[in-house]
Parts: structure tokens; C-alpha cells; sequence
């Protein structure tokens, strides 16, 4: 296992730049998470990473070595699709052998049938070896998708959304086992996916890209209660962050057409900014300080989605358990101080001293 | 627990499930629909159905008018194909007649001695059917393989002008073959070719690798290429890659391919009329010219005609498997 | 609008089932989702009720009208698709108004619906394009555009949110549902996803090997789930299960573990259970509180943060899985001991045999 590095990486296409300058590096043992929306490049950089892909610029070393000019096979990297991962004309047992069966291994057959018997152990899919993979069900077929990167021992795991083409139960699941997996085996995995929920509860470390440029760099905490840019800020945490447009008047930060007014905070504000709050720094309260109308109530159980309307304002609230309120209801609540999120009008993020 | 697991598509069904499908008066219809559809497809036969009757004729019923459809069947057809014959003069047909008695001579002799004639030795059909399965079988081997190849490269490689030379490729098969017999016919005199297996075949190869590579590509293009990857990324070579991953999955497309490219090679006539004559010459041209010493020998080429049909349907009643596309790729389902 | 009854509707192919006889009334101007894991009933239960499959046992009604064997154009009902089924050949514009030309309507009554329809999606920019360049969410707009001009009956949708990505996915959730609250429009919406299911439905059925699991609200199904199924499928993570043997007075559970039972519990879990000692606890994440004296102990097997809440998965015996959802916490190091609590409002008991609920009347 090993530290990976990526520097100044850049990839353009004929008609767009998929990368732009990316340089983010990850230790032995680390699960790295790129998080991005649909068309952000992190695709892109997993097939650079694994050599399926060529770079433009930049180059990326592996334990201080750069092996840009090396081919995938050489690299000693595994790589899980999203789909289309597995051969269709082979048994479970033979796609999990294949990695080892290939000419640059050379792995005697009694040493493949005991390392394709402990990945199928460890994946729980041992009494699926016999299967063709037709008859497999979507978890199960990725459970094997799975074993056939981890039969080999690689000094890098790549995963690229292997967990997006499942039911959403499945994915709840398949995402504990797989954390659990890499910090019981100590695997270095680099982890790309579009679903925030996966990034923050799987990563030691995210990566946010947009458009081709690493937005921001840091933990899950980081990522979530720093944002660097609003981008950062709406594409972490659900449901999204509320965020206006608001003014400083003196000691008081306004926002527009709402009457939502908070003491200002002790830092540095621009005239006009973007004022983020989160929805759960929203609390309804019966003598709450602000007023509001709701809009429409999302009951999902251990909590409520609250859309709440004020004058021109739209705000997401979100309340633990069944909140009682109904559609068209008067409400009264709260806000959070110590939570406020504030971003200049370039969308980043404005700091406290200190933070 | 068992109804936590979700389960793929478990009911796949062939028959149409819609409700106006479905409904009794619906499925009334489908059969008479199908019903006239088998009446059709026998009246579209029946000139199949009728030269395989008339291989079965004798010389005679089958100049009768108006035709016999209830005839005492022979194999005369089948001894004008195959032999040579010579008229024998009256002393040998005593000769013959007498062994004929004696039951020493066999049973396509006896067909001869009844006209009148000998036989002398085999004829050269035989020999041009031979031809033709050389030619065609190689050929068509030469370019399902070269197609192959040459598909798998434009589907998966930045191959500088692709669209054009995709179109370039197609374009050879939009002129008819007759056009270009007479410059083909001086390049390969000159260049030693004529009425040579080569010659033929690379011509055929030819002429066929245009349809091969297209319909090729088009089954490549459908394996999603993820599958490569994984290999290379596991410690394949591309070539290795091709062969235990694409090639198991393309054999739908490759036989449909092989099955096209046969058929064409093994009925085409123009060229093998004008580019062969003795050696290279295939069995088309010679049933279409099979003549007797009657004139033209209906119940011999009959019987041609027929035999010819039957290595072309063994072949592709043998592929049949691979033909229907019922391979399911294991993608995930959401 | 209209109201749709199922009655012992089913499918069947050959011996098998896909949709056990299944009866359902759907109310006018409601929305009802079917949740369910893939290959457990609800799409081809939807693409009966649209005449895209045929039943083969039951009635259809909508409206009181037998439609069971009625033409799926001739049922007045619109249907959104997963991946939109666009015309990618016809612009927007002509997409929408689409189906109104074939209805046959004249020229400027299908401008008039259009525009309307347009407004109040929003997409009167994207008119003019075609829809293969347009991003996820245009598309599924456009697509409930298609639905919406036609002024239906019903709508009924297939996983329409399925292919779009997690956070465009929230969005319009409370797009579509807003949408339903203005028009007053019976929907039928099926999902795998128990959060679509309980934050959009009006009530939800609860789907799984063909059969219907249990049909409520979502406070309902959430609170007092019919059986094991229910129970672990809706809620994220699901509700946790714990198998134990009663005996005097609590639960003897894996690892050493035992549960007091709540006293209100006593006589329904004697009734419900006739006297049988197995039985399976289940208590939701957030019904559990991390204690220095808890009452249950295990080992940390895996700990999430989700942003708002940590999640704590804790091996109670050897794989057996709980979650417990807490506050910001300090994470635990994998293999930590911890120990916690139930709430005991918030238990529930299941019959492990017949993986039903306990019932109690006294329960939320």
C-alpha cells in the first residue's frame, strides 16, 4: 500500500477541458473520496490514475515514483466499475480468478482457489462461486465486482461510483461493509461518486471538484461545517443549505423581502454577501423569533422536512421526528447562530479569525 | 432474509403482454394472421418445393405439359450430374444389357443403359462443387477474420478519418459486380490470376469484408468496452483481451457475419462466369450450364441446384444457436 | 381527477407471481407511492393499472368505470418514465404538444394547455431545444410537462427521479410534490427509495416478493410496522432487529445482552407471541441513546458522519449489527466498547415465526 500524488493534472477533450490543474495527494490507508456532479472529472482522473486515460499535463506519483509513463498493468491498481464489470460467459469463481489467471501473475491454480476463497469469504459470496454471473442479483454482481479488486491485493483500490446503480437499501449496505472492509484490510482507495451521503460517511479525506478544478480539500467535517465556496456549501448536507442574498446595516445582517434579521458577527462583512444557513440551524420554536408560513411538510420518519415561506424567501427547516405542522400553518422559529455560513459575493467562503 | 434481496428481471416473456395484446380477440386474430402468414410463406417456396420435385423426375415427365405432380420418382437427375455419359453403340448396350440381367452393374449404370448411354466417368461437377466449397469456405473464413480485426480497431481505437473510411468501405459494395468484371478480368490476366483459387478468393474476400466489417463493428460497439478495461487494468495485453473477453461475447455477431458472407460467396455468378474457366470454375456456372446430349438437362440441374442448397442450410442450421440473441450482458439493474 | 380501485388484481406467469392478488383503492387528488426493492411487484403493478401489461386475474376501476381491458390510450391516464422516453427527434415544444395533436386537438387550444403547462414548470426557455441536449432535470421536467398537458385522470410514474443525480433528486421531489398539491392530482408514484416514498406519499404500500407488505401513512408505516420487512426497509438505516428469548420479564439478547421489557409491553407480547419464548426486538437508530451505564453493550463496528448526525454502527455478537443515530459526537475508533439505551417508547416486538408485529394498542 502505498501515497499517492497528483500534480497539476490537466486533460482537455476536443470540445472541453475535463481537468484543470488538479493536484491532491492521499496516504497508505486512506479512503479518498472525489466528489463532484455529473461531468466534474472524476472519471476522468480515475482512468488517468489507472492509466486507461493519458494526461495532458502533470503527472502522478506513486510512493514518490512517477509511473505516468507506465500501463495499466503495470501500475498494480484494481478498478471497480459502476457497471459492466463483470464477464457475462464466465462463472462467479472464474471472474474472480481471472485477475490472478493473467499472464503477468502467473499464479499457480491451488494458490488462486485459496485467494478467490478468502475474497469471496470476506465479501460473503461464498456460496454464489458456481454461479453464472446472468443469475446474479445487482449487489450480489457488485459484491463480485468487489472481490475481483480485492483477490488481487493491489497497492490501490479504484472505485468509480460502484454503488450508484444500486437500490438505495442496497447501497446503505453495501456502504457500511465497504468501509468496514477498508479499514479492517488497511486499503489505500481512491473512491469517486456524485452522492455526498457515500463522500462524507466513507471518506478519511474528500476532494470536491467542479467543472474540472478541485474546489476544496479536507475532511468530512471540513467539507461540511467549512465550506469553501457556496458550491461546496449546497452540494454537502441534505436536505440543501438554505442561502440568500443579505446585507449588513450596522451591527445587523438582513436579508432581503424576509424580515429575517441576525446580530451581525464579530468579522470582517462586505456590504452585500450570501448569507448560508443550514436546515437544521433552522428550529421551530413557539416563540421563535421569526414568522413564516409552511409550504409543504417532508415526513421521512426520524425527521421532517420543513419548506417554510417568508415574505419572498424560501427556507428549508429540518426538525427531528414527525413535526406536527401542517401545510398552509403560521409557524414561529429560530435560528442558530453560532452555525451561519457567510460567502462574498465571489462565492467564497468568509472567515471568522480563527477559522 | 429472503425479501430483503432484490431480485433481477425473473419473467422474460416473448409473447406480447399489453392489454389490447392480451385480449382473447386479439390472440384469435394473431392466429389467423399467422395461419395466412404459413400460406403465403408455402406459395412463396413453391419454386423450391418444385426443382426439388423435378430432381426427382425422369427426363420425360418433365417435359410433359400440362406438369405431373403424381410422377414415378428416379434418381435420373442425379446420374446426369454426376457422370459423363457417351451413347454406346449397339454391340456394347447387348453387352451391358446382359451384366444388367445378371444384376453386375449398379444402379446409375442401369439409369444410363435405360437412355440408351454408358457411363464413362465422373463428371466435373464434383469437382467444380469442390471448387466451390474451397473458395467460398475460405474466403468467407478470410474475411469474418480480417473483419474482426478490422472492426474491433474502429470500434475501440482513434483510428484519423473513421467516419470516412467507414463510408469508403461501405461504398465498395454500392457498385453492382458486373461493372467492374472487365477491368477485373485484364488486371488478373495480367497478373496471372485468372481462373485461379486465389484469384477468387481474394476476390470474395474482398467483396465481403465491407459487409463484414460494418456488421461487425456494430456488434463490437454494443460490448461495453468497461469489460477491456478491467482486463488491461488486471495485467492483459489487448490481444488477450480480445480474445477471452470480446470474441465470447461477439459470437452472435460473428456468426450472423459468417452466415451472410457464406451465402454471398457460395451463390455468386458473375464473376465466377467471366473470371473462371476451367480449373477455378464453381458450381453455380456449371449447373446453369449443365447440357446434355438432349439439349438442356432439366432433372440434372434440378438435382444441382438442389445439392447446391443443402451445404448453405446445414451450415446455418448449425449456427442457429449463435444466430438468436438471447446472450444477456450483466448489467446492474437499477 | 379520478379514483383508481385495484380489486385482487394480479399477474401471473405461468405458476409464478409477479403481483400476488393485491387490492387497493387510491382516493381522488392523492399520492400514493409504491416503495419496494427491484423485482418486488410495484412497477409491473403500475404498468397494469396503465394497461402497458395485461392482468391476469381482477378488475380495474377508474372512476367506477371497469377498464381492465381498455386500450392504454383509451384510459386517460399519463405515464412518466425513468429515462424520460423523449422524442429526440422533435424539439421540446413539439414534445409537449405531442400528445395533444394526436388527442387531435386544434392548433390554438394546444398553444393556450402548452403555455400554461410551461409556466408552471418553468421550462419556457428550453422550448426550442432538443431534448437529448438538455441536462437530467430539464429532461424529467419536460417529461412531466408531456404528462401534464394532457390534463389526465391520473399520473402515474415510474421511478421518475431514478436517473438523476443525489442532489437534483431533492429538489425536484418537492418540485413534483408541490405540483401534485396544486393540481389536485391523483398519482400513483413508484420508487425503491423509502425517503421519495415517505416524503412525497400520501400513503405509502409497502411491496416486496409480489406481495403487499403493508399500506399506510408514513407516520404509520414508520411507527408501527406490520412486519420484519417493513420495519427494516423504510427508514435510513433501517428499523434495527435484534432476536432474543424472553424470559422473565426481559429479552435475553446476543452477547450477553439483556432487555427489561417496558411493562406496557408485558400482556401483548404474551398474547401476540401464544406463549413461544422467541421473539425479536427492533428499535429505530435514533431510539437509541449512547450511556456510560447503558443497559446493552458492543463493539464499534464502523461510525458515519452524515452531515447533520453521526451514525454508529456497533457489533453487539459476532457480526450482529445495530445502528445508533446521535449528535455530532466524538467518532469512536473501530473496536471501542460502548454501551446504550432504549428508548422505551420507542421499542417495538416482532414474532419471529410469523415475522408480524406485536401489536399494543397503547403504542404511538
Amino acid at each position: 500500500m502505498s501515497q499517492v500524488e497528483l500534480q497539476h493534472i490537466s486533460k482537455r477533450f476536443p470540445t472541453v477541458t475535463a481537468l484543470q490543474d488538479v493536484s491532491f495527494s492521499f496516504q497508505h490507508g486512506e479512503f479518498f473520496v472525489l466528489l463532484g456532479p455529473t461531468g466534474a472529472g472524476k472519471t476522468t482522473t480515475l482512468r488517468i490514475v489507472a492509466g486507461l486515460l493519458r494526461q495532458d499535463e502533470g503527472s502522478i506519483l506513486l510512493d514518490g515514483q512517477p509511473i505516468d509513463s507506465r500501463t495499466p498493468a503495470e501500475r498494480d491498481v484494481a478498478f471497480v466499475f459502476q457497471q459492466y464489470s463483470l464477464y457475462p460467459t464466465m462463472t462467479v469463481y472464474d471472474n474472480l480468478a481471472f485477475p490472478l489467471r493473467s499472464p503477468l501473475r502467473r499464479t499457480p491454480e491451488p494458490q488462486i482457489k485459496v485467494k478467490v476463497e478468502e475474497a469471496a469469504e470476506k465479501l460473503r459470496i461464498t456460496h454464489l462461486l458456481k454461479r453464472r454471473t446472468a443469475q446474479l442479483s445487482g449487489g450480489e454482481m457488485q459484491r463480485v465486482a468487489i472481490g475481483r479488486a480485492i483477490v488481487r491485493d493491489p497497492r490501490l483500490f479504484l472505485m468509480d461510483e460502484p454503488l450508484s446503480n444500486l437500490d438505495a437499501k442496497l447501497r446503505e449496505a453495501l456502504r457500511v461493509e465497504l468501509k468496514h472492509l477498508q479499514k479492517t484490510q488497511g486499503s489505500t482507495t481512491l473512491f469517486v461518486t456524485h452522492d455526498q451521503i457515500e463522500a462524507l460517511t466513507m471518506a478519511d479525506r474528500i476532494a470536491v471538484l467542479n467543472e474540472g478544478r478541485i474546489v476544496q480539500l479536507g475532511t468530512p467535517d471540513d467539507i461540511y461545517d467549512r465550506p469553501a465556496t457556496t458550491f461546496v456549501a449546497q452540494l454537502v448536507g441534505t436536505p440543501r443549505i438554505n442561502l440568500m442574498p443579505a446585507a449588513r446595516k450596522e451591527g445587523t445582517v438582513l436579508v432581503k423581502n424576509s424580515g429575517l434579521s441576525v446580530p451581525a458577527p464579530r468579522m470582517a462583512l462586505p456590504e452585500s454577501f450570501l448569507l448560508g444557513i443550514r436546515p437544521e440551524d433552522v428550529r421551530p420554536e413557539a416563540k421563535g423569533r421569526f414568522a413564516g408560513r409552511v409550504s409543504l411538510t417532508e415526513p421521512l420518519g426520524v425527521e421532517t422536512i420543513l419548506h417554510l415561506s417568508l415574505g419572498e424567501l424560501a427556507l428549508l427547516s429540518l426538525v427531528p421526528g414527525m413535526a406536527p405542522q401542517r401545510v398552509g400553518e403560521e409557524i414561529r422559529f429560530d435560528i442558530v447562530q453560532e452555525k451561519l455560513h457567510f460567502f462574498g459575493t465571489d462565492n467564497r467562503r468568509i472567515a471568522a479569525e480563527g477559522h | 432474509m429472503s425479501r430483503f434481496e432484490e431480485r433481477g428481471p425473473r419473467f422474460p416473456v416473448a409473447h406480447p403482454t399489453r392489454v389490447d395484446k392480451v385480449h382473447p380477440r386479439a390472440r384469435a386474430a394473431r392466429r389467423v394472421v399467422a395461419f395466412v402468414a404459413l400460406l403465403v410463406t408455402i406459395i412463396m417456396l413453391l419454386p423450391v418445393l418444385i426443382m426439388g420435385i423435378t430432381a426427382f423426375k425422369t427426363r420425360g415427365d418433365v417435359m410433359v405439359s400440362p406438369p405431373k405432380v403424381l410422377f414415378k420418382p428416379s434418381i435420373e437427375g442425379f446420374v446426369y450430374l454426376f457422370t459423363e455419359r457417351a451413347v454406346a453403340n449397339a454391340a456394347r448396350l447387348e453387352v451391358l444389357e446382359k451384366e444388367a440381367l445378371e444384376g453386375k452393374i449398379s444402379l446409375f449404370d442401369r439409369i444410363a443403359l435405360a437412355s440408351g448411354q454408358e457411363i464413362t466417368g465422373p463428371s466435373s461437377y464434383v469437382f467444380r462443387l469442390l471448387n466451390s466449397v474451397i473458395i467460398a469456405g475460405i474466403s468467407t473464413v478470410c474475411s469474418v477474420v480480417l473483419g474482426l480485426f478490422a472492426a474491433y480497431a474502429f470500434s475501440r481505437f482513434k483510428v484519423p478519418g473513421k467516419d470516412d473510411l467507414m463510408f469508403f468501405i461501405l461504398s465498395t459494395r454500392m457498385l453492382p459486380a458486373v461493372v467492374v468484371t472487365i477491368p477485373l478480368f485484364l488486371m488478373y490476366r495480367q497478373l496471372g490470376l485468372h481462373d485461379r483459387h486465389l484469384g477468387m478468393i481474394i476476390l470474395y474476400t474482398v467483396f465481403n469484408l465491407s459487409f463484414s466489417v460494418w456488421l461487425l463493428k456494430g456488434f463490437i460497439d454494443e460490448i461495453p468496452k468497461e469489460y477491456e478495461e478491467a482486463a488491461l487494468v488486471d495485467g492483459y495485453t489487448r490481444l488477450q483481451a480480445f480474445f477471452r473477453i470480446v470474441l465470447p461475447q461477439a459470437v452472435t455477431g460473428i456468426a450472423a457475419t459468417t452466415v451472410f458472407c457464406l451465402i454471398f460467396a457460395w451463390n455468386e455468378y458473375a464473376f465466377s462466369l467471366m473470371l473462371t474457366s476451367q480449373r477455378a470454375r464453381t458450381a453455380p456456372v456449371s449447373i446453369a450450364t449443365m447440357m446434355g446430349r438432349g439439349g438442356i438437362e432439366w432433372t440434372a440441374i434440378a438435382a444441382g441446384s438442389l445439392g447446391f442448397l443443402i451445404p448453405v442450410v446445414i451450415v446455418t442450421f448449425a449456427l442457429r444457436k449463435y444466430l438468436l440473441r438471447g446472450i444477456t450482458f450483466g448489467a446492474i439493474r437499477g | 381527477m379520478a379514483t383508481i380501485e385495484l380489486k385482487k388484481v394480479e399477474k401471473r406467469f405461468g405458476e409464478a407471481y409477479a403481483v400476488k392478488p393485491l387490492d387497493l383503492t387510491i382516493r381522488d387528488g392523492e399520492f400514493v407511492a409504491l416503495l419496494g426493492p427491484s423485482g418486488c411487484g410495484k412497477t409491473t403493478t403500475l404498468r397494469m393499472i396503465s394497461g402497458l401489461e395485461a392482468v391476469t386475474g381482477g378488475k380495474i376501476l377508474l372512476n367506477g368505470t371497469d377498464v381492465t381491458w381498455k386500450h392504454p390510450s383509451e384510459r386517460d391516464l399519463a405515464f412518466v418514465f425513468q429515462f424520460y422516453a423523449l422524442y429526440s427527434h422533435l424539439s421540446v415544444r413539439q414534445n409537449i404538444a405531442f400528445p395533444l395533436q394526436a388527442q387531435g386537438m386544434k392548433s390554438a387550444a394546444i398553444q393556450k394547455r402548452l403555455q400554461e403547462v410551461v409556466d408552471i414548470l418553468r421550462i419556457g426557455h428550453l422550448l426550442r431545444a432538443r431534448p437529448g441536449k438538455l441536462a437530467g432535470g430539464d429532461q424529467q421536467r419536460v417529461a412531466l410537462a408531456r404528462a401534464l398537458v394532457r390534463r389526465p385522470a391520473a399520473f402515474l410514474m415510474d421511478e421518475p427521479l431514478g436517473a438523476l443525480d443525489a442532489e437534483l433528486r431533492e429538489s425536484m421531489r418537492a418540485e413534483i410534490k408541490n405540483l401534485h398539491i396544486a393540481q389536485h392530482a391523483t398519482t400513483v408514484y413508484v420508487t425503491h427509495d423509502q425517503v421519495e416514498a415517505m416524503a412525497m406519499g400520501d400513503r405509502i404500500v409497502v411491496m416486496s416478493s409480489a406481495e403487499v407488505q403493508q399500506v399506510g401513512t408514513p407516520v404509520e408505516v414508520y411507527y408501527n410496522p406490520a412486519n420484519l420487512f417493513v420495519a427494516r426497509f423504510i427508514g435510513s438505516p433501517g428499523m434495527n432487529l435484534v432476536s432474543g428469548r424472553l424470559s422473565g420479564g426481559a429479552v435475553q439478547l446476543p452477547g450477553k445482552n439483556r432487555y427489561a421489557v417496558p411493562a406496557a409491553w408485558n400482556k401483548a407480547l404474551a398474547e401476540g407471541l401464544g406463549g413461544q419464548e422467541e421473539v425479536v426486538l427492533g428499535f429505530r437508530p435514533e431510539a437509541a441513546r449512547v450511556a456510560r451505564d447503558g443497559a446493552l453493550a458492543g463493539e464499534v463496528y464502523a461510525s458515519d458522519m452524515h452531515g447533520a448526525y453521526t451514525v454508529l454502527h456497533v457489533n453487539i455478537n459476532e457480526n450482529e449489527i445495530v445502528h445508533i443515530r446521535g449528535d455530532r459526537q466524538e467518532s469512536y475508533a473501530i473496536g471501542t466498547s460502548v454501551r446504550f439505551d432504549l428508548d422505551p417508547q420507542m421499542v417495538r416486538f416482532f414474532n419471529p415465526r410469523t415475522e408480524e408485529a406485536v401489536r399494543q394498542e397503547a403504542a404511538r
